[in-house]
């Protein structure tokens, strides 16, 4: 079951911007049960400087999961996903992602290798705007569990 | 930014105000959709069971974003944070009771940087057990 090795190293071209709506920031911060108030209130986040609100910090993974789609769901990497769980995560910011933004995310595939059975699949997502302002990187380690082992 | 915390205030060991959440089955149906995560895994229990998981579990960024709470709380600009990153070493495990699961965060300085960052590692517990191990955010402090 081991991962198709072709992908390595392969990078995707920027994906269809993805506009960031503050109804969409309402229903992420909802839904992982954060009021902060720089979420949800154009004047408290404009009072901490923004220009309008900004997004929780694992908002980006919204984002850049849609464009790792792109490998994760193509048939011939062979990933089964129901088998998947997140490995490893990591952001690293310019500034937050914010209401009005146009993202765009360029994927590449980091690495692939296998450990104890498990198939293992690192992608890079760097995300910017339109304008290539750059605003985060996040970086996402797949775990493909072998059939016989319980879950990690 | 407008950080609550001031980098002069601060000192490695410093400890942030933990805090407890609860993870029932419909946070993680909300989270789905909010994320656009739709493993089964996430809220199919005949399915996780078959893949040979224990139960439905709870979505890694879900975990993942719970804790950077405890950060953020602290901070009051959540736009403070400038990296953030976790391993995923143990599932949280969601059932479909009245009491859910149930995630213990707590955080402390272990490293001051220049550029008024600090850096912050996260402890994650559920079930009596560490589910996130490497859990650390920079900030950026006044």
């Amino acid at each position: 079951m081991a991962l198709n090795p072709v992908f390595v190293g392969k990078q995707y071209p920027p994906t269809e911007p993805y506009e960031v709506s503050r109804e969409k920031i309402h229903e992420f911060a909802t839904a992982i049960g954060d009021s902060n108030p720089a979420y949800l209130d154009r004047e408290a986040a404009g009072a901490l400087g923004y220009p309008d609100v900004i997004a929780p910090p694992t908002f980006a993974i919204a984002v850049s999961a849609r464009a790792a789609s792109q490998v994760i769901f193509d048939p011939s990497l062979g990933l089964d996903y129901s088998r998947v769980v997140h490995g490893e995560q990591s952001f690293s910011y310019t500034r937050p992602v914010r209401a009005g933004d146009q993202l765009t995310v360029v994927v590449t595939v980091d690495n692939i290798r296998t450990a104890a059975g498990n198939d293992i699949i690192t992608t890079r997502g760097e995300v910017s705007t339109v304008d290539g302002e750059h605003v985060v990187t996040a970086l996402s380690t797949l775990v493909s569990r072998a059939p016989d082992s319980a879950g990690s | 930014m407008a950080a609550n915390v001031r980098y002069d205030d601060v000192r490695v060991g410093t400890e942030l105000p933990a805090q407890t959440f609860e993870i029932h089955r419909l946070d993680l149906v909300k989270y789905a959709g909010a994320s656009g995560d739709f493993n089964v895994i996430h809220w199919n229990e005949r399915i996780a069971k078959s893949v040979g998981l224990p139960d439905v579990i709870a979505h890694g960024m879900y975990t993942m974003a719970q804790a950077v709470r405890v950060v953020t709380d602290w901070l009051g600009d959540p736009g403070a944070v400038v990296d953030y990153s976790v391993r995923f070493t143990r599932p949280v495990v969601v059932p479909d009771d009245d009491t859910g699961a149930v995630l213990e965060v707590s955080g402390a300085v272990i490293e001051k940087r220049e550029d008024k960052q600090a850096v912050v590692e996260l402890l994650a517990r559920a079930g009596g057990a560490k589910v996130l191990a490497k859990a650390r955010a920079v900030v950026q402090l006044e």
